[in-house]
């Protein structure tokens, strides 16, 4: 199956090149093979492959990368302009009621 | 019916304090997965109390987070119980965990694992090492066929309050009298809601890499187009009337705006978008989908009084 990408130039993604140290830690985390290791510190390659899930941001000791973490949930965007929490969104489905078949990492 | 596990620390097989610890969610799917995955070996399990929430999720709420994970290494007194000091995370939690605060505090050093549990054999025998192919997250079209039901039922229990009005109008107007209306028309808008809903809620997601556009609304406009077109076509819509041209692309409007909307649905359980195109998709595409179906809805009263 080819690569699903979502829209152009639109995530927030950035990265600090001065303070990579080139651990390779956010490449291990990023399910979307969205950076690349170009030799003693990383790079965006993909940009719209990124989902903003913040994996690389948070796991990087050096705080050189950048992104503006999220869920990319229209229901939950909609709770949100209209004052809500986003207890709509499929992630918050109640444990008791949710479908046993959904698999983990199929939601939001 | 529960679907949690209470949090802690399992033990799979015959561990010993050599043995590698595994980091999962209390969703009892996301438990059982990691069992079945490992069958006849000996392992630690550490359980968070994610609220019965997958790992991605969590890891999205946070709830699969530095802290819990801290606190249940605490209160399962993992440092007496193995004598190495490396935890191996699912990867889809990495969104919630700070591996180095968690080595900082505890001393354990976190190791992100494969993506699915299916591959974490592999993952062990090769020294903690992952693929490519393991690291990698795609959608496809056993996970987006999964999604079906649950936005299905969603729809259809809209549908069954969008039927009866439609169906209503369409009874007392129109040309044919009361049995008449209802026998035509009343039920080529039963059909065509239904039509709309299967559109957006099972095409869509099975066809998602073929259907042309990014957004998944343009997807979702583009096959609820495709299939108003061809209900209009089987019924045998009689287009050679003004008024049943313009009621025609009434329903072309309705219809692909209704699809749509479900299709845009579906970005909270895919998993390729991200918060910001969402935002972006969104102020044109809601705006776009609530003009083209009020405008489709009045179209098609002008053509209910049209000779």
């Amino acid at each position: 199956m080819r690569k699903l990408v979502y829209l152009k130039n639109v995530v927030t993604l950035k990265i600090d090149e001065a303070k990579c140290t080139g651990c390779g830690m956010c490449l291990d985390v990023c399910p979307r093979e969205v950076l690349k290791m170009n030799g003693r510190h990383v790079q965006i390659a993909d940009r719209d492959s990124c989902m903003e899930c913040g994996a690389c941001s948070r796991n990087c000791p050096a705080g050189a990368i950048f992104v503006e973490a999220g869920v990319g949930c229209a229901a939950a965007v909609i709770n949100g302009m209209l004052g809500r929490k986003d207890s709509a969104c499929c992630c918050s489905v109640d444990p008791k009621t949710s479908s046993p078949n959904k698999s983990p990492g199929s939601c939001c | 019916m529960s679907y949690t596990v209470d949090p802690g620390l399992y033990a799979l097989g015959k561990p010993d304090d050599s043995s590698p610890v595994l980091v999962t969610a209390n969703y009892k799917m996301s438990f059982d997965r990691l069992r079945e995955a490992l069958p006849e070996r000996d392992a630690w399990i550490l359980v968070l109390d994610t609220k019965g929430v997958n790992v991605w999720c969590a890891a999205g709420k946070g709830t699969f987070g530095t802290g819990e994970l801290l606190r249940r290494m605490e209160a399962s007194r993992l440092k007496e119980v193995v004598k190495h000091r490396s935890l191996i995370l699912p990867q889809l939690g990495a969104p919630g965990v700070e591996a180095h605060f968690v080595k900082a505090i505890s001393g354990f050093r976190v190791l992100y694992g494969p993506v699915s549990a299916r591959d974490l054999p592999a993952y062990l025998d090769a020294g903690m090492k992952a693929t490519p192919e393991m690291r990698r997250k795609n959608f496809p079209v056993g996970e987006r066929a999964a999604l079906i039901p649950i936005e299905l039922v969603a729809a259809l229990k809209a549908a069954f309050i969008a039927i009866p009005v439609l169906f209503f109008i369409s009874a007392f107007t129109g040309r044919e009298g009361l049995l008449g209306n209802m026998s035509t028309d009343g039920v080529f808008s039963i059909a065509s809601i239904l039509g709309a809903v299967i559109a957006g809620t099972v095409l869509f997601p099975l066809l998602l890499p073929y259907l042309p556009g990014r957004a998944f609304s343009t997807k979702g406009f583009i096959i609820g187009i495709l299939t108003a077109g061809v209900l209009l076509f089987l019924w045998g819509y009689d287009l050679h009337s003004p008024g049943g041209l313009i009621g025609a692309i009434a329903w072309l409007l309705m219809i692909s705006s209704v699809s749509a909307c479900l299709a845009m649905n579906f970005t909270g359980s895919s998993t390729y978008t991200s918060l910001s195109g969402v935002k972006r998709e969104m102020r044109w595409a809601l705006p776009f989908e609530i003009g083209t179906a009020l405008s489709g809805f009045g179209l098609w009263i002008v053509s209910r009084f049209m000779v």
